[in-house]
């Protein structure tokens, strides 16, 4: 039977991929990848949960969540559009202008 | 009866607030005109208070406000007219208004007119707080007024520049000032430990539950309360070994010293023991200590005033001996004889300083008497004046002084304190003594300044009109000796002399009389027809001993000034600079430094922040689990 724990333990993988993702990776593209891995990884503890306890307010959350991570990724990818058209690179490391 | 009450205390606070609106601003007549109108309607209120205490009998109590409610401490604005505080009221006030019309003359010339009379008023101000608030801390906050005004006005010419002691003893009138300041600060601070015993044990800080509370005080507490509160009268009324500043004090204008260094602050100290008469008169050793310095002082200070030479010196060491005589009779239990003599001595001895002024006036600041003489001719009603107000100090019937300081050494007998009678009596002798050699050197004889540059004249005549109520009081308020003893005893403790000494009255008054009329006849003797100096009198030890004031001021500069800045010098630079000094320092260098350090984490690649990021949660995560 696959339970409560099962679906946690694969949300925390997921997160955990993400995560290495976001910290690991240099391209901009990929780190919204990472990002998105994580918030379904969130997503799917919600839901999860949400059901373990008969309430649906976990799941409504979990809705909101992708609309919001939706509205997101439209304007990030916006942005990340007009940086390559100014520097020609999305690569991290080439994009270091503010230095302390 | 309370709206008297307010326009009497704050009528001085306008005019001092009006003065100083205009202290920047160029001289202006009008300011010391409506200075000197609301002092006189100050007067006036504090006459018709006066009058009605008189007639009345009535003592009248007003709150103005609370003050200071914290827990269980709860202190209000409250003022008190009763016969002490009226008789304060009223000599206060007529003296400012005099000396206030007096300086609109006199300070004529200076640009800081306007700046004068606010300093002037304020502490008029502050005086009227002092001796009409009904509780203790209403009379700590008039007494720091007084002082903070004191300081502001000794120091008026401040741009004076120091000078060496052997130059000008004094130094300069900063100095000056801020000797005064911090010696009465030291004595304060005896007084703040008195109040707050006395609050300690009673729980309160009003007079009239502080001295019904008195019986039931332990006597340790009452003489330690009594002790502490002395030395506060110590520092103020200028009473050894708190006295130099007073002489010193002369630095600032003349009039300063006629209203705050003779006639009204420094006797605040006797005020204070008469109105806490109460606790001292449960407290005889305390007493017995205030008599028996008191005594000492008016000795102490007759004698460096026989020899001194600057015309306002003089009258400061003579104000210093009178307050001896003041705090001799409040020691022996003759409170309404300190009050008395307190009362007449403002009188006479503000004209004298006035006198004084206009004899600085006249010789363009030149304070030797040994450079004046002749003057009289010149200045005829200043003579009267200054001889008045000086027949007044040695005592010679008649005249104020004698009413008031007979009674003082007739209680000394009468106390059967025998010593201290005898020092009083040769003290008497002194007093008129140095009053008139003062006089005799400036007015008779003749003329020792540089006649062709100087051509002494009188002051203004309206000064010399402001000038004639100090002279008629220093004339006939001995005549109201009765009526006054009437009046305040209804207060205060009334005294007897014994069946004993009433017998020997006659002789006692004429003993001390021969003293007063050798001593005068002394001085006229020898300065009368000019200044005949002998060099061998004036190099014996004797001489130079009272010239340099017994060394006092000397020794305090050596034994007390020197090592105390040389302590201030070393902890300055081991333990102020080495030590706390070093300690902030570090702790601003270890955060500067670990900003500098840190500041690499700053790298501008997003990819760093983000590990950073995490690495932050995940220590706030463990934290959580760790400490949750």
């Amino acid at each position: 039977m696959i339970g409560l724990t099962h679906y946690l333990i694969v949300s925390a993988i997921l997160f955990s991929i993400g995560l290495v993702g976001v910290l690991r990776r240099r391209n901009l593209l990929m780190l919204f990848f990472a990002t998105e891995v994580m918030l379904n990884a969130v997503n799917i503890a919600f839901a999860a949960i949400s059901h373990y306890y008969n309430d649906l307010t976990g799941q409504m959350f979990a809705f909101f969540v992708i609309a919001i991570a939706a509205s997101e990724v439209a304007v990030g990818l916006g942005i990340l559009i007009v940086l390559y058209k100014k520097n020609g690179s999305i690569d991290l490391d080439d994009l270091v202008s503010m230095k302390g | 009866m309370e709206n008297l009450i307010y326009i009497a205390l704050f009528a001085p606070l306008v005019s001092s607030l009006f003065a100083g609106v205009f202290a920047m601003s160029p001289r202006a007549t009008f300011v010391g005109v409506i200075s000197s109108i609301l002092l006189l309607v100050s007067f006036f209120a504090s006459a018709q208070l006066a009058y009605f205490v008189y007639s009345t009998n009535a003592v009248i109590h007003t709150t103005m406000m609370p003050w200071i409610m914290a827990g269980d401490f709860f202190v209000e604005f409250g003022f008190v007219v009763d016969h002490i505080s009226v008789t304060m009221m009223t000599v206060v006030t007529l003296v400012s208004t005099v000396v206030h019309i007096y300086s609109i003359g006199y300070m004529d010339h200076d640009k800081s007119f306007n700046r004068f009379f606010s300093y002037l008023s304020a502490f008029v101000f502050s005086m009227m707080v002092l001796v009409m608030s009904d509780n203790f801390l209403g009379l700590f906050i008039g007494w720091e007024g007084v002082g903070v005004c004191s300081w502001l006005l000794i120091g008026f010419w401040y741009h004076k520049p120091d000078v060496s002691r052997d130059e000008n003893p004094s130094i300069s009138p900063s100095w000056a000032a801020n000797e005064a300041f911090i010696m009465n600060r030291v004595a304060d601070l005896g007084m703040l430990i008195g109040i707050f015993i006395l609050y300690w044990s009673v729980g309160s800080l009003k007079y009239d539950v502080v001295f019904a509370t008195l019986p039931h005080l332990s006597e340790t507490v009452l003489t330690t309360a009594a002790l502490a509160l002395f030395i506060g009268a110590m520092g103020k009324s200028a009473q050894f070994p708190l006295h130099t500043w007073l002489t010193d004090a002369m630095e600032g204008p003349t009039p300063v010293s006629a209203l705050i260094h003779a006639a009204t602050m420094v006797t605040a100290g006797v005020f204070l023991v008469i109105r806490a008469n109460p606790l001292f008169a449960m407290t005889p050793e305390v007493s017995f200590f205030i008599a028996g310095l008191g005594t000492f002082v008016a000795f102490f200070a007759a004698s460096m005033a026989l020899v001194n030479r600057d015309l306002k010196r003089i009258i400061a060491f003579s104000t210093l001996s009178q307050l001896g005589y003041m705090f001799a009779a409040a020691g022996l239990g003759a409170y309404w004889i300190a009050l008395f003599h307190l009362a007449a001595h403002a009188f006479f001895k503000a004209l004298l300083f006035l006198g004084a002024g206009n004899v600085m006036h006249a010789m363009h600041d030149e304070l030797d008497i040994f450079k004046m003489g002749g003057l009289k001719k010149y200045m005829r009603w200043t003579y009267i004046y200054m001889g008045v107000a000086s027949l007044a100090l040695a005592g010679i019937p008649v005249f104020a002084g004698f009413f008031s300081k007979d009674a003082i050494i007739e209680t000394a007998f009468n106390e059967e304190a025998y010593v201290l009678w005898g020092m009083l009596v040769v003290t008497a002798g002194m007093t008129a003594f140095y009053s008139f050699r003062q006089v005799f050197l400036t007015f008779a004889g003749v003329p020792r300044y540089d006649t062709h540059h100087l051509h002494p004249h009188d002051m203004y005549r309206y000064v010399l009109i402001a000038m004639s109520p100090l002279a008629l009081l220093a004339v006939f308020a001995g005549f109201f000796k009765e009526e006054f003893e009437a009046f305040v005893t209804h207060l205060l403790p009334s005294y007897h002399m014994s069946e004993h000494t009433h017998h020997l009255v006659g002789l006692l008054t004429v003993i001390v009389l021969g003293f007063a009329i050798g001593g005068i006849y002394l001085a006229y003797k020898k300065y009368y027809n000019g200044l005949k100096r002998d060099e061998k009198c004036e190099n014996s030890f004797i001489y130079k001993l009272l010239v340099n004031q017994y060394y006092i001021p000397h020794f305090y500069e050596e034994f007390i000034a020197k090592p105390y800045t040389m302590i201030s010098q070393k902890l300055w630079q081991e333990v102020d600079m080495k030590i706390v000094d070093a300690i902030v320092d570090a702790i601003a260098y270890f955060f500067y430094n670990s900003g500098d350090v840190t500041r690499r984490m700053q790298t501008g690649n997003l990819s760093h922040y983000l590990n950073w990021m995490a690495a932050g949660t995940a220590v706030l995560l463990l934290a959580a689990v760790l400490f949750a």
